[in-house]
């Protein structure tokens, strides 16, 4: 099972190629067009990157979230979500490999079979890095009114984090 | 953003530590992009070929009765409902790096429509893409592995559960707010 999963990536490369080829395309021709066109968005994002994580590393250094955890977390405990998930909740929507780094740190400390390794796990799993995802697309195609998409997302986001300590609680009581 | 970290960062006497990382954050976006150049342009190209070989046509043809009620405003427009289509399904399969390139044609061609203003179409795609629909979460399920889980995958249920409940209210949100919100 593990197996088939770490080698998901290259059998879907595979079945593709072949399924082309079976079909009389020009594989590697059409690969090397399409990897151009992929240089062409990279340049692109490159710029409004630069912008976006300067802002969320300051931000970070500021000691500004863990003053947001202390305000919170009061509220967080009568909701039902353990307060030591809030800095994974923080820094979730921001970077996808703080937020790995920081629920690794959350399942290796409680273990990957507590309730709270779990419910990080089921955080990691449910949830994308927001604000990357929406500084990347609206950057990328040059909106600069982004109207409700940001309150709409985190609406998704904030869902998949109860749902998360909601669901942990259902499948393993 | 950067205006609260410099007065939070002078206020509990973090100054240094935010003016390093402002160098840092910058080299790290460059940094970043370099890491994932590679992988961004091989799923563009293996998308070229997927598109050339008519597979990308198949899935868009799957996911359309569903996509078409999501975006009633990109139903006309073929190229772009192949783009959502295609983004959304490589997103279903956890391929990441592929969802990002396929995602962005499609805003581009979106925002063509309305330049500089996010339509109704591109704010459902956006939060389509940050809601997380990938079936299996193999990044987290590696992490749990390495802890010594016997089973990792024992959570995919919770976070199928977790992620159907985050994409359908962000959808709702996005419907909701695509009536109410007055610019």
């Amino acid at each position: 099972m593990d197996l088939f999963f770490t080698m998901l990536v290259p059998l879907t490369i595979g079945a593709i190629a072949v399924y082309a080829a079976f079909r009389r395309v020009d594989v590697y021709s059409a690969l090397v067009h399409g990897a151009g066109s992929g240089l062409d968005t990279l340049l692109r994002v490159v710029p409004a990157l630069i912008g976006l994580m300067t802002a969320v590393y300051m931000l970070r250094a500021s000691g500004a979230l863990e003053l947001l955890a202390g305000v919170l977390s009061p509220l967080l405990d009568r909701l039902g979500m353990p307060s030591e998930l809030l800095p994974l909740m923080l820094v979730r929507p921001i970077s996808g490999s703080a937020a790995l780094g920081v629920g690794a740190e959350l399942i290796s400390t409680y273990g990957p079979d507590s309730d709270l390794g779990r419910i990080a796990a089921v955080m990691l799993g449910s949830t994308e890095t927001t604000f990357y995802t929406i500084a990347v697309y609206f950057g990328a195609v040059g909106i600069t009114k982004t109207r409700y998409a940001v309150p709409a997302a985190l609406c998704a986001d904030l869902t998949g984090f109860f749902a998360a300590a909601w669901a942990v609680r259902l499948c393993f009581g | 953003m950067v205006v609260l970290s410099i007065l939070c960062g002078l206020a509990s006497g973090r100054g240094p530590e935010v003016a390093a990382a402002a160098v840092e954050g910058a080299a790290a976006a460059v940094e970043l992009s370099l890491s994932i150049a590679g992988m961004l342009c091989l799923w563009t190209g293996v998308m070229e070929v997927m598109r050339q070989s008519g597979l990308a046509d198949k899935l868009s043809r799957m996911l359309f009765p569903v996509l078409r009620r999501l975006f009633p405003q990109a139903a006309g427009d073929a190229a772009a409902m192949d783009s959502i289509s295609a983004n959304v399904s490589a997103n279903l399969l956890g391929l990441g790096s592929a969802a990002t390139p396929l995602g962005l044609e499609a805003a581009r061609r979106l925002a063509v429509k309305s330049p500089g203003i996010a339509s109704d179409a591109l704010c459902m795609l956006v939060v389509c893409n940050t809601a997380s629909i990938q079936l299996i979460p193999t990044t987290v399920a590696s992490v749990r592995a390495a802890e010594g889980c016997a089973a990792p995958f024992d959570i995919l249920p919770a976070v199928w559960l977790a992620s159907s409940l985050s994409v359908g209210v962000g959808i709702l949100a996005c419907k909701i707010f695509a009536r109410i919100w007055r610019d």
